[in-house]
């Protein structure tokens, strides 16, 4: 046991001398939080759009006051819309026609190259010009939001970024580290050593499993006290739930690195064949039900989209164990596959 | 001059050598150009919506009806009630519950107002915004529908508005996304490659032994530089070939200014990749950094997530990547057709960036310490 | 004019508080062959990399060539080769494209190329694996075709950083043979070494001891003076009473 833990605390070594593992371990995780949390917001706010009116008059005035008014648009000056556009200096154009008080009709232009945007202030505007006024025979739409009534942009992300994250630790700097021992040779040294081959990976492992957690509980204290978003299930099976990730990712890694032979080959496999995926079809950003069939049955090999699902079901719908057995049972079944597959493969490179 | 010709001759072989540099120069691009605007599909389509009709009328049957064919919505079955129908959104079977109150048609008739109660997981906030927003759509149109019919007399009081949509009138993402993918790919290559590609020379050892020799500190990074110009123009063209061929995205404007302003950008992204190398000793630390550096840009760049939306601190770390420009300006040439009097602002900028990633690198690199 | 290869006067080089090279001065002749020895951490390469002018002194002065490593270091590159420790020609180049690349960058002609890199091949007798590529070769090989490589261009003085680690004896042996048909030639040698039997092959030799050169002069005179049966022991004598650990 003691040499056990010399063995991790050389590993630890390892990874607080190297700036650049630093910058990767707790620089990229804060980072995206804050990123995720603050900058990247779906949110439209302060859209420039331009304002052509051709008629003049009290009526139409009235309404780009109003336009004006909400804090949606910002009136940008000038009226040649089509060079406007080109530069893109607007998102949106309104026309008043010039007989606007007799016909009533105004026309939206929208910048639809960014279609979801043009959509959202198309919507925006029709809500602004034309607010819902009591009719005759009125159908209202009552609408809650539900788990994120404020429409708290970060709450989709941090489940997505302790995911990534977490997968780009575990696997990326375990493999790394043991393809570096490789290249150096000195994973020969600690192989010849009365020790149990089992326990040095055992112990190459391990530094990474604790790192992990410690990024995990940054997260998660970023998000609650920094980004607002609450943790409304039981703490103690959200960070049960995540080990069992945690320790899929670490198989991914020992896998990884027992079929590499250089540092820059673990990178790029893991960078490149696990991080790629995991962004694109964990479903944190891009919904998985716009994809076609066969890249939606790839995502089903994808551990994180599994863990994704838990970690939005326990930590922001505050449910329990039962909503989430089924996804516990899959993310639980893979870890064992792989870790399984990356002992045997580690035993024959050993034999 | 005849040496940089050595240099670029030597660089060429060693890169068409590499069997493991190759497909991640030339094939990789390609298969991720063609998998990636499949995946990175913003769209909000396929909502499905968990229904509980208490009412049963004509009237909730044919707003149902209408709500299916809508193209957007994808009903997802009847609930008896409303926990049931949370059941559906706690296991993200359903994104949003629609439910259409007991006498909803006789109250509507006879009381005039009646509510319909819509409830969204709004977790993914995008999806419930534009969800409910699209729903209300529905409803209001079939609401005006059934005034029509039950006061025929009436004339429309309302403002008739008519949106149009220009550029991508069929609101298709695609044609959004591919341009920006088209960047990043380009960006992710060349950056990288040049950055590790350096350092290479330094862990290896080779670099010292140019260093003793008379090549010009010019020369050798113009060495470098060149062979990996050449390859981000190759890299860009089967690009657009394949948003032509693939996503029928043809650039509406001008492919001269296009490739103008790529070729600075190319000057820029390799300013940089070198600026990281001279940072570097081994080709590990030079990913870790670029990788960092280049998962900010990415993200910043106004590829997924419109740099507009960002409070200030964003925009300005989005106006410190050079890769910002170019997705917008991309963008703006093969969408909007915009010519160069429209981009002259974002060129000056890419230029002044590769300036001084240029001037930074080639004065951090030193023939002698 | 000027028939000195290397003069050298206070030179030093400090990396902060540490003083690798600690103000030595020695004259090299030309067309001598002149040994470089210290004990591992002595600061030979550091020496070695200021005269080639791959570092900036701390202070003192030296000329390579008859050029200030000040202020001419460019001028200097022009007229010497160099062959580091680490093996440094391109591995994944073949044997007749590194002549080719490295001729090129510097300055010989194509008729030069041609008629040198023949010339090479055929003295290493590389015929069948001039399409080789160099990571292919056994180390032994690689060594004298990377010596061959630094002196292509026919440089005024080569420096030589432990050319021969690791390879074995006879080839050893050869790759000396290459070095003194290259001082025929007319090219200064400048070498280091740890074997002693390859320091009685030189001309004059120093051996450094922290930072400082304790001992110059011919191997002969070198023996005689530290009453010595072989170079070795005289090495033991001077290295002995080194403070700084080898590395």
């Amino acid at each position: 046991m003691k040499q056990f833990l010399v063995f991790v605390r050389k590993e630890f070594y390892h990874v607080f001398r190297d700036r650049r593992t630093l910058l990767i371990l707790f620089g990229l995780p804060i980072m995206q939080i804050l990123l995720f949390g603050y900058a990247l917001t779906t949110e439209v706010k302060n859209a420039k759009i331009i304002v052509v009116d051709q008629a003049k008059d009290a009526a139409s005035e009235q309404l780009i006051a109003k336009i004006n008014a909400s804090s949606y648009f910002d009136i940008e000056p000038g009226e040649d819309m089509e060079a406007a556009f080109k530069k893109g200096n607007i998102r949106c154009a309104v026309v008043f026609p010039a007989d606007f008080e007799n016909e009533k009709r105004i026309q939206i232009i929208a910048d639809a190259s960014d279609p979801n945007t043009a959509k959202t202030l198309t919507n925006y505007l029709t809500s602004i010009i034309q607010p819902p006024s009591a009719q005759p025979y009125q159908i209202i739409p009552v609408t809650r939001m539900l788990y994120n009534p404020a429409l708290n942009g970060s709450m989709n992300f941090v489940p997505g970024v302790i995911a990534l994250v977490l997968m780009i630790i575990c696997t990326t700097l375990t493999s790394v580290s043991i393809v570096r021992e490789k290249e150096n040779g000195t994973m020969e040294i600690l192989l010849v050593s009365p020790f149990n081959p089992t326990y040095v990976v055992l112990a190459k492992a391990v530094p990474y499993l604790v790192l992990s957690l410690v990024d995990f509980i940054l997260i998660i204290l970023l998000s609650v006290f920094v980004l607002d978003v609450p943790i409304r299930g039981s703490l103690l099976l959200l960070f049960a739930e995540s080990t069992l990730f945690i320790i899929s990712c670490l198989s991914l890694g020992l896998l990884i690195s027992s079929v590499t032979q250089s540092q820059q080959t673990a990178m790029l496999i893991s960078m490149m064949g696990m991080m790629l995926p995991t962004i694109l079809f964990t479903g944190f950003i891009f919904p998985l039900e716009n994809m076609p069939l066969p890249l939606r049955i790839i995502s089903y090999f994808i551990p994180s989209r599994w863990y994704y699902f838990i970690v939005k079901a326990v930590m922001l719908k505050g449910l329990g164990f039962w909503a989430v057995w089924k996804q516990t049972l899959v993310l639980a079944g893979m870890t064992v596959t792989l870790l399984t597959i990356s002992i045997k493969r580690f035993k024959i490179r050993l034999a | 001059m005849r040496t940089l010709r050595f240099l670029l001759e030597k660089e060429f072989k060693q890169i068409f050598r590499d069997k493991g540099l190759l497909p991640v120069i030339f094939i990789m691009p390609v298969i991720q150009l063609l998998i990636m605007p499949l995946a990175a599909n913003f769209d909000v389509k396929n909502i499905n919506l968990a229904v509980i009709d208490h009412d049963h009328s004509s009237y909730s049957q044919q707003l149902l009806s209408k709500i299916g064919s809508s193209g957007y919505f994808h009903i997802t079955g009847n609930a008896a009630s409303f926990p049931e129908a949370m059941k559906q959104i706690e296991s993200e079977e359903a994104d949003i519950i629609i439910e259409i109150p007991a006498n909803f048609e006789e109250q509507l008739i006879k009381e005039g107002a009646e509510p319909i109660y819509l409830a969204a997981d709004a977790i993914n906030g995008t999806k419930a915004g534009l969800g409910s927003s699209y729903l209300n759509t529905i409803l209001a149109d079939f609401n005006s529908e059934i005034r029509m019919k039950l006061l025929p007399q009436q004339a429309n009081t309302g403002i008739d508005i008519r949106s149009s949509d220009w550029f991508n009138p069929y609101l298709n993402y695609r044609i959004y996304m591919v341009p920006g993918i088209l960047v990043i790919l380009v960006t992710m290559v060349c950056g990288f490659i040049a950055a590790l590609n350096i350092v290479k020379e330094k862990e290896v050892g080779t670099i010292e032994q140019i260093n003793v020799t008379p090549v010009k500190k010019w020369e050798f990074i113009m060495g470098k530089m060149i062979p990996f110009w050449i390859i981000g123009m190759i890299d860009f063209t089967i690009g657009l070939l394949i948003a032509r061929l693939v996503y029928g995205i043809i650039p509406v404007g001008n492919l001269f200014l296009l490739y103008g302003f790529l070729s600075v950008y190319l000057v820029a992204l390799l300013g940089f990749g070198l600026l990281i190398s001279t940072y570097s000793d081994t080709q590990l630390q030079a990913m870790f950094v670029a990788f960092f550096f280049i998962i900010i840009f990415i993200l910043m760049s106004g590829l997924f997530i419109s740099v507009d939306n960002m409070p200030v601190w964003g925009k300005v770390i989005a106006r410190l990547s050079p890769v910002t420009y170019f997705i917008d300006v991309m963008r703006m040439i093969i969408l909007k057709g915009s010519g160069f009097s429209d981009i002259k602002i974002p060129l000056l900028i890419e230029i002044a960036f590769a300036v001084i990633l240029n001037g930074w690198a080639i004065f951090n690199y030193r023939k002698t310490a | 004019m000027n028939e000195k290869a290397i003069t050298c006067k206070g030179l030093t080089k400090r990396f902060g508080d540490f003083i690798a090279v600690d103000n030595i001065s020695f004259e090299v002749n030309t067309g001598e062959i002149f040994g470089f020895l210290g004990a591992n951490g002595a600061g030979k390469t550091t020496a070695m990399r200021m005269l080639c002018g791959l570092s900036f002194p701390s202070s003192g002065e030296a000329t390579v060539a008859g050029y200030d490593v000040f202020t001419k270091q460019e001028s200097i590159k022009k007229n010497i080769g160099y062959m580091s420790q680490k093996f440094s020609l391109y591995e994944n180049l073949t044997v007749k494209e590194n002549i080719r690349f490295y001729g090129g960058i510097y300055g010989l002609t194509n008729a030069e190329l041609k008629e040198k890199g023949e010339g090479l091949i055929n003295k290493l007798g590389l015929h069948s694996e001039s399409k080789k590529l160099v990571g292919e070769l056994p180390l032994g090989w690689k060594q004298k075709l990377a010596f061959s490589v630094a002196i292509i261009h026919q440089p005024k003085i080569v420096f030589l950083d432990e050319p021969t680690g690791g390879v074995d004896p006879v080839t050893r042996r050869q790759f000396w043979d290459l070095i003194y048909d290259a001082a025929d030639s007319g090219i200064t040698i400048f070498v280091t070494t740890h074997y002693m039997d390859e320091a009685e092959y030189c001309n004059r030799i120093s051996i450094m001891v922290d930072g400082r050169i304790d001992a110059l002069d011919t191997p002969a005179n070198l023996k005689q003076q530290y009453k010595a049966e072989t170079m070795d022991e005289v090495f033991y004598a001077l290295a002995r009473g080194a403070k700084r650990s080898a590395d």
